[in-house]
C-alpha cells in the first residue's frame, strides 16, 4: 500500500512535539494546512533577493517581482485548468472571492423578485454575503436540507432548480464538517440547464482533488492558498471571462483603474480590474509553490491516501459506544471525520485529545445552520491531510475511545460544600 | 498550557456528573438564559428571591462542556442565601476562583457564561410587577444596604 509519509520530512513543523514531548499529530488540516519547506524558502528567497511592489517600478526588483507575480497567475491558471490566466483574480481568501462575486456579480444581476440557492451544508463564508446581498436588493435564499444520510440527492436539486428558478446556485464541493463531497460537474450542469449562475466553493476539495473548472463548465470558483499549504492572507476567484468583464468592479483604488480624472475613472482590464491596492505578491508566489508542491505528489495520491486514513478512523470510531458519527457511511467521501460523543462534549474532547498530542477541531466549524439542522451545537472534527499517517489515525480512535471512557458517568457523589 | 489533569479535577467531574440544583425552579421570580455561540454552551438561571433581594432559592440547566455545566453547579450552590449586594459584588474574578483549576482565556469563557446569565438574571423579573428588584431601581444603594 503507498504511503505518503515521506512527505512529513519536507514539513518542519510536523517535528515537533507538544505536551511533555508527545509527537504532534496534526488533524486539523480543514481549518488550514502547514507549509513545506519549499514554501517556506518561497516566501524568505522573495523578501531577501527580489522584493519590489508590483506593476509600478521601473527598476529591476519591480520587474522582478511583477514577473514571479505573473508567472504565479498562469501556474495557477494550470492549476485549475482555465482557459486564460486573467480569468486567475487574486483576492485575501475564499471569503474575499465569494464577496467580491456575492456584491460585484450580485449588485448587477439580482434584484427583488430573485432566488439564491444554497445548501444548508454551506460554510458562513458562502452564506453571509448572499444575506447581505439579500438585505441590500431584497432577494429570496433558499437552502437544499441535508438527507439523513448526510447527503443531498441529485433529484433534490433538480426539484430545487425547477422550484424556485433561482439566479445563482451557490454551493460548495465539499463539506468542512460531514466529509461529503458533491457530484460538481453534474449539478452546474444542471444549474445551467435551469438559467441560473453557479458558484462553487472549492476551500474544502482545490487541496485535495484535482481541479478542472472547464470540465466543471462552473461560472465562479474559489479558494484559499492557506488550505493548500499555502500562505494565509491569499486566495483564488476564478471567473469565466464574459462574466468578470462584464462585472463592474468591487474594490476602487489604485491598480485596478485604466484612467483617473478629477470626475470619475476609468477601470482597468482583467485581471488588474479587481485587484485594487498592493496585491499579496509574496504570498501569489509562495502559492505557485503550494500548488507546485501538491501537484509534484499528485492530487490523485492525495486524495487516495486521505480516503483511507479517513476510512480507517471511521471505521474505527464506529466501534465506540455512544459515539454519533456525523457523516455519509459511504466511501466516497473526503478526509474529513466529525462526530459528537454521548459522555463529553466537542470542546472537552478537544482539550483531552490535545493532551494526547492530537489537534482537533471542537464547535461548529462555522457552519451553524447545518449544526442546527443536525440537532447538535457542537462537533469534533479530525480532517486529514497527506502527511498524515495510519498511526496518527490509529492514535486518534484511542484517544476517543479513552475521552469517552474518562467522562462516563461513574455514580460520582459531589461533596456537600464546607461552609465558611 | 494547562494539561488535562489540571482543569478536570475531582470536584470538577462530581459537579459535572451529580450537579447541585439542575431543573427548572417551580415559583422563580426571576430567570435568565445564554449561550455561547463559539462553543454552543447554555445556561438558563432561575432564581426564588424575596421582597427585599435574598436568594432563598436557584436553579439552573443548560448544555455543554464539563466547565460550563460544572461551573454553573458550583455558582449556584454558592448564591443561596446571598443577598443582592453580594451577588453583584461576585466578580468575574470570584468566580473563577470558586471553580478552582486555573483556565486558559478560551475556557474561561465557558466558566463565566453562568456568572455572566446570572448578573442578568438578577435584572429580569419573571412577572414585571416584581421590577422594583430589577432594572436601575436596584442599582441605587439603599436596597442593598436594607439587606
Ligand atoms: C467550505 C469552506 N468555505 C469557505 C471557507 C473560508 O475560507 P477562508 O477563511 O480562508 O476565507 C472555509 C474555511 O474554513 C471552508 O471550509
Amino acid at each position: 500500500m503507498p504511503t505518503l509519509t515521506h512527505c512529513r520530512d519536507d514539513f518542519p513543523i510536523l517535528q515537533r512535539s507538544v505536551a511533555d514531548g508527545i509527537p504532534l499529530a496534526f488533524l486539523d488540516n480543514a481549518a488550514s494546512t502547514q507549509r513545506p519547506q519549499s514554501v517556506i524558502n518561497a516566501i524568505t528567497d522573495c523578501y531577501e533577493r527580489y522584493y519590489a511592489n508590483v506593476h509600478r517600478g521601473i527598476h529591476t526588483l519591480s520587474e522582478e517581482s511583477t514577473t514571479r507575480y505573473e508567472k504565479s497567475r498562469t501556474s495557477l491558471a494550470r492549476f485549475v485548468n482555465a482557459e486564460h490566466d486573467h480569468e486567475i483574480i487574486y483576492t485575501a481568501g475564499a471569503t474575499a472571492a465569494i464577496n467580491t462575486v456575492a456584491r460585484s456579480w450580485g449588485n448587477e444581476n439580482v434584484t427583488a423578485n430573485d432566488t439564491i440557492l444554497l445548501t444548508i451544508a454551506e460554510h458562513h463564508a458562502n452564506i453571509v454575503p448572499w444575506q447581505q446581498l439579500a438585505a441590500s436588493v431584497g432577494c429570496r435564499i433558499e437552502f437544499l436540507p441535508l438527507q439523513d444520510d448526510f447527503n443531498i440527492e441529485t433529484d433534490a436539486v433538480r426539484s430545487a432548480l425547477e422550484r424556485f428558478q433561482p439566479k445563482m446556485f451557490a454551493f460548495t464541493a465539499a463539506s468542512n464538517v460531514l466529509g461529503t463531497t458533491f457530484p460538481v460537474t453534474e449539478w452546474t450542469r444542471l444549474a445551467h440547464e435551469h438559467g441560473s449562475t453557479v458558484l462553487i466553493d472549492a476551500a474544502q476539495s482545490a487541496p485535495h482533488q484535482v481541479m478542472d473548472v472547464q470540465a466543471w463548465n462552473a461560472d465562479f470558483v474559489v479558494f484559499s492558498g492557506h488550505k493548500v499549504c499555502g500562505p494565509n492572507g491569499i486566495g483564488v476567484l476564478y471567473g469565466k471571462e464574459k462574466l468578470l468583464e462584464a462585472m463592474p468592479p468591487f474594490l476602487g483604488g489604485g491598480g485596478m483603474i485604466r484612467r483617473v480624472t478629477t470626475d470619475g475613472f476609468e477601470p482597468a482590464e482583467l485581471p488588474d480590474k479587481f485587484e485594487a491596492g498592493t496585491p499579496p505578491i509574496v504570498e501569489a508566489i509562495a502559492l505557485e509553490s503550494a500548488v507546485e508542491y501538491v501537484t509534484a505528489i499528485g492530487l490523485d495520491e492525495i486524495e487516495k491516501h486521505e480516503q483511507r486514513l479517513a476510512t480507517h478512523a471511521d471505521t474505527g470510531l464506529r466501534q465506540i459506544e455512544g459515539l454519533r458519527m456525523i457523516g455519509p457511511e459511504t466511501r466516497d467521501r473526503n478526509g474529513i471525520v466529525s462526530f459528537v460523543l454521548n459522555h463529553a462534549h466537542s470542546h472537552d474532547v478537544a482539550h483531552a485529545l490535545d493532551a494526547s498530542g492530537i489537534a482537533v477541531r471542537a464547535g461548529h466549524h462555522c457552519t451553524m445552520p447545518l449544526h442546527r439542522a443536525l440537532g447538535t451545537s457542537a462537533t469534533t472534527r479530525a480532517s486529514f491531510y497527506f502527511y498524515n499517517t495510519m498511526d496518527e489515525a490509529d492514535r486518534l480512535i484511542a484517544a476517543v475511545a479513552e475521552v469517552q471512557k474518562k467522562f462516563a458517568p461513574t455514580g460520582r457523589k459531589r461533596q456537600p460544600r464546607s461552609s465558611g | 498550557m494547562a494539561s488535562e489533569q489540571d482543569i478536570y479535577e475531582e470536584h470538577v467531574l462530581d459537579h459535572y456528573e451529580d450537579p447541585y440544583h439542575r431543573g427548572p425552579l417551580n415559583g422563580a421570580t426571576h430567570a435568565h438564559e445564554a449561550d455561547n455561540p463559539l462553543c454552543g454552551d447554555q445556561i438558563h438561571i432561575d432564581l426564588k428571591l424575596t421582597p427585599d433581594g435574598k436568594v432563598v432559592d436557584a436553579w439552573f440547566d443548560g448544555e455543554g462542556c464539563v466547565i460550563s455545566q460544572a461551573s454553573a453547579s458550583m455558582l449556584v450552590e454558592t448564591i443561596e442565601g446571598k443577598t443582592l449586594e453580594e451577588l453583584q459584588q461576585f466578580s468575574a474574578q470570584n468566580m473563577l476562583a470558586l471553580f478552582g483549576p486555573k483556565l486558559t482565556p478560551n475556557r474561561q469563557k465557558c466558566c463565566l457564561l453562568s456568572w455572566r446569565v446570572l448578573q442578568s438574571a438578577i435584572h429580569s423579573p419573571l412577572n414585571p410587577s416584581d421590577d422594583e428588584l430589577g432594572g436601575p431601581s436596584f442599582s441605587g444603594p439603599s436596597l442593598g444596604e436594607e439587606s
